[in-house]
């Protein structure tokens, strides 16, 4: 769908360990939402600091017209956006990008998220679990707090392996610990990753290694998130040469064998 | 009733004065989505070169205080793709293009001016003056008297539109470099580019943009943008200026009207409301009906400066 801008009502602002949880009423992007995609949200209306954020949407209600992002509230925006309470307005552009690619026959697939970004796949492993796929996870965080647990994954998904980086839930260790073990029991057809850039890089080696392909959703400052200003580039080998994509309307979501890491 | 709001800029007649800052616009296709290109003047595309370019790694912007800075190192396809591509789907849509064209040397703008001859639909183009010229040691085109009738001179000679320099207010004198493009045959200036600056993470210790400085945009700058077009207007009363720098809203729209503009861009405003050029120029109708202005030509450099 063509993404829309609108003011959006908060229906609900919770806690989920540290992250906050924002769902927001906006109908025609909760029928239109596809995982992987993201909203991009004005901060601090009529302040100076002037660029919306992007966020990617965790979840969409389309019975109940609602989309909800997960965050970790850290920076100024982030801040604004974690203060926002019930009935409380905020504008959003959305939805955005591309998402994953979950066109194929349904199979077996592996998700791997981290900290937050785990929101985005556990709206991924509703929408490939609805299709008749066989889902399973690795998700993980620094440590248990900043785990994001979802009733949502756990339903959609036929086995999740838990892991932090202090050892205060799951196996101690790094997500990319359980993947070739996870690879080499389920022989899934695709690796979907999200988190930070660096756990990314490390997801695509681990899967190219395995030689299972990736699909990874990135992220990039981005200072229009609609695709005009060309700041949010990725690097990425395409056909032998070095293309710049943009995140926002290439992406977000990347093969990870084709990324050319920095 | 029925404000006039069409212009005419060095020859080229468009609807109305709202048209959009080169490289905050793409060509329209992904603004399509928000807004009816039909309602603005034109639509100025972002810089092309001869040849296709890669542009600089990431990081390329930065959020400042009102602004933004980007550095994003002239990435597009090349002349002949944007020719193909962009300004054919442009035309094909009856909507107005302005191409921009840079390059490091002057024959680079001559080529590029060169492959856009006889263009559906384009009906201007703005030579991007804040390229380095690598004939010059590196230094902006726009910073040297000299080097912009340089440059000038030839694209005038190569084009069959109107063409507008656009200048950088990183300069002493805006007004003595105004006068050398348009004594070299401009048919009128677009002020201001972004102005140069940096950013710096006090945690990390690194410059926030990969090249160290970039440009700085938004409304952070509009003053500066205002007082250039208002200099160089006093100067150079019957030049067309196409003025930009922090446009967010129809009163900035006015403000540089007042000070000197013909046509106003709106540039960085687009990030972060992609409807902002539509509402701006269906703004400016109604601002002129409720402030009884039958057209623009009654404030153009009508700002009054008392004391």
């Amino acid at each position: 769908m063509n993404p829309v801008i609108r003011l959006a009502p908060v229906v609900s602002a919770s806690r989920f360990g540290a992250y906050r949880e924002l769902t927001i009423e906006a109908p025609e992007m909760a029928a239109g939402a596809r995982p992987g995609q993201f909203l991009n949200i004005c901060i601090q209306p009529g302040g100076a600091h002037l660029l919306r954020r992007p966020f990617s949407i965790a979840r969409a209600d389309r019975d109940g017209g609602t989309v909800s992002i997960v965050f970790d509230p850290i920076g100024l925006g982030t801040q604004w956006l974690g203060a926002r309470e019930k009935a409380d307005i905020v504008d959003v552009v959305g939805p955005l990008g591309h998402g994953f690619d979950v066109t194929a026959d349904p199979g077996v697939d592996l998700l791997v998220g981290g900290g937050y970004g785990t929101a985005a796949l556990a709206f991924l492993a509703a929408e490939l679990e609805a299709r008749g796929g066989e889902v399973h996870a690795i998700v993980g965080a620094r440590s248990r707090a900043r785990l994001y647990e979802d009733t949502i994954l756990d339903e959609s998904c036929a086995s999740i392996a838990v892991v932090t980086d202090d050892g205060t839930a799951g196996v101690q260790g790094l997500v990319t610990d359980p993947m070739p073990e996870m690879i080499k029991r389920f022989a899934p057809r695709v690796v979907f990753g999200c988190g930070p850039m660096a756990m990314l890089r490390a997801m695509a080696a681990v899967a190219a290694e395995a030689g299972v392909p990736s699909q990874l959703a990135v992220e990039e400052f981005m200072a229009c998130g609609v695709g005009v200003c060309w700041t949010c580039i990725l690097p990425v080998r395409a056909n032998g040469s070095l293309k710049h994509l943009r995140s926002c309307t290439d992406g977000p979501v990347f093969d990870g064998e084709a990324i050319a890491w920095a | 009733m029925g404000v006039d709001l069409a212009i005419t800029l060095g020859g080229a007649r468009l609807a109305n004065p709202i048209v959009t800052a080169s490289g905050c616009f793409g060509s329209g296709k992904e603004m399509s989505r928000f807004v009816d290109l039909r309602s603005l003047g034109a639509v100025v595309c972002k810089t092309v070169t001869p040849e296709p370019r890669l542009g600089i790694s990431p990081p390329r912007g930065a959020e400042t205080a009102s602004g933004m800075l980007n550095a994003i190192g002239l990435q597009n396809p090349g002349v002949a793709a944007f020719r193909e591509g962009d300004l054919v789907w442009l035309a094909e849509r009856n909507v107005p293009a302005i191409a921009s064209v840079g390059g490091h040397s002057v024959a680079d703008y001559v080529r590029c001016i060169e492959a856009l001859r006889g263009a559906a639909g384009l009906v201007a183009i703005e030579l991007n003056l804040s390229c380095p010229n690598l004939e010059d040691r590196g230094f902006m085109f726009a910073l040297s008297a000299e080097r912009t009738a340089e440059v000038t001179a030839a694209a005038r000679a190569a084009s069959d539109v109107p063409v507008f320099c656009k200048l950088s207010p990183d300069v002493t004198d805006i007004v003595a470099i105004a006068e050398a493009a348009t004594g070299a045959g401009a048919d009128g200036l677009s002020l201001i580019n972004t102005t140069l600056g940096m950013a710096i993470d006090p945690l990390t210790f690194r410059a926030k943009l990969s090249t160290g400085t970039g440009g700085l945009s938004g409304p952070a700058i509009k003053p500066i943008a205002v007082r250039c077009i208002w200099q160089v207007h006093r100067a150079l009363p019957h030049v067309p200026i196409i003025g930009m720098g922090g446009i967010a809203g129809v009163e900035d729209a006015v403000e540089m009207i007042l000070a000197g503009a013909t046509a106003v861009a709106v540039g960085t405003a687009n990030f972060y409301d992609p409807t902002a050029t539509e509402t701006i120029a269906r703004a400016l109708a109604d601002f002129c009906e409720a402030h009884g202005i039958a057209a623009l030509d009654e404030i153009r450099g009508q700002v009054k400066i008392e004391g």
